[in-house]
């Protein structure tokens, strides 16, 4: 067994990460002060999966993990990444669906409707 | 090992039906070379990766396809400090709350396997008090937003949904953040009182604690990014 002593690594590289994951998090509560729009999206999006990686890659130590275990722990919930494509354009869908619906005024009477 | 295995296969019969499902599955073989714990563990944390997933897709969905306005985060969660309002101010204290906690929990993996039992036991103490203090200030925002008249089926801000996906989300991460508190201190308990020890001092158990630690807070930044930023 390879990995008997478990995971030990110098407790500089926690220190770190420690430190980017607070600099990335103020740099997220940051973006809440940028206008709306897709470069905010972006940003929001960009430092969520930056921290989300050094915390699994990292504080989880999959990093050091064997790739049996890697590949059968990241490679499911990528399936995940269709149902949210999925959800987004059923979303929209359902959102001019019930504009085209829901929000026209009235037809005045006599009117024929189309 | 494998020798062995086979082997032991080639004299004995081959097993038939139900049998041997059971052999197939239990022959000496074995896939992930790290401890069964850790393992498992990481198994628990994959099927609440498609929990999480689900419950914030669904939410992505009923905001897109919500054709009344969505309440601003950024103004439903703002606090006033000396007469000035600051954005979202409650929530980015508990995002530097949860990454303090998470922080202290890997050295506390490491102190585990140095078999430095104080250092590990209070820095596992210590994590666990950051996350009573995440879930209380959660308490606060609840109480906040249910006075403010939020509710699962209604909110007086806009489109209903939000007070659906809240409730949910923030509650089911909430409820992960407490059994977390209590899982550490239990381990934090049987570290102090030498249950390890006593068992050929092995700290792996740390570390497996530690990933559902770390868990909880990954799931916070995936919640912080979608539902209080977006």
């Amino acid at each position: 067994m390879a990995h008997v002593e478990g995971q030990q690594h110098p407790l500089k590289i926690y220190f770190w990460i420690w430190g980017l994951l607070f600099l990335l998090s103020a740099f997220s509560y940051g973006t809440d002060f940028l206008p709306d729009g897709y470069f905010r999206l972006g940003l929001i999006l960009l430092f969520m999966l930056l921290k989300a990686g050094f915390i699994v890659a990292i504080f989880m130590h999959m990093a050091w993990e064997r790739v049996a275990l890697i590949c059968a722990i990241i490679g499911p919930p990528t399936v995940l990444l269709v149902l949210i494509g999925l959800m987004a354009v059923e979303g929209d869908y359902t959102v001019l669906t019930r504009l085209d619906f829901f929000s026209e005024p009235p037809a005045p009477a006599g009117v024929e409707h189309h | 090992m494998a020798q062995d295995g086979v082997t032991a296969a080639a004299h004995a019969p081959a097993p038939e039906g139900w049998q041997s499902f059971v052999s197939d599955w239990s022959s000496d073989k074995q896939t992930f070379h790290v401890p069964w714990g850790k393992a498992m563990m990481w198994i628990f944390l994959l099927s609440d990766t498609f929990i999480f997933t689900c419950f914030l897709t669904g939410y992505m969905n009923v905001r897109i396809s919500s054709s009344v306005p969505w309440p601003n985060p950024s103004e439903v969660f703002a606090l006033t400090f000396f007469g000035q309002s600051i954005p979202l101010i409650l929530i980015a204290i508990m995002t530097f709350v949860l990454i303090t906690s998470s922080g202290t929990m890997a050295l506390a993996v490491n102190f585990g396997y140095r078999r430095d039992r104080a250092r590990a036991a209070s820095l596992m103490l210590i994590t666990a008090a950051f996350g009573a203090v995440f879930v209380g200030m959660q308490a606060f925002e609840w109480t906040k937003l249910i006075t403010e008249g939020v509710r699962p089926w209604t909110n007086p801000m806009g489109a209903e949904q939000f007070g659906a996906a809240f409730f949910m989300i923030t509650g089911f991460h909430g409820l992960h953040v407490s059994a977390g508190v209590i899982y550490l201190t239990i381990i934090a308990m049987r570290i102090v009182n030498g249950f390890y020890e006593r068992r050929g001092g092995n700290y792996e158990i740390v570390e497996i604690a530690g990933l559902y630690w770390h868990f909880v807070d990954l799931v916070w930044v995936f919640i912080f990014a979608v539902f209080y930023l977006w």
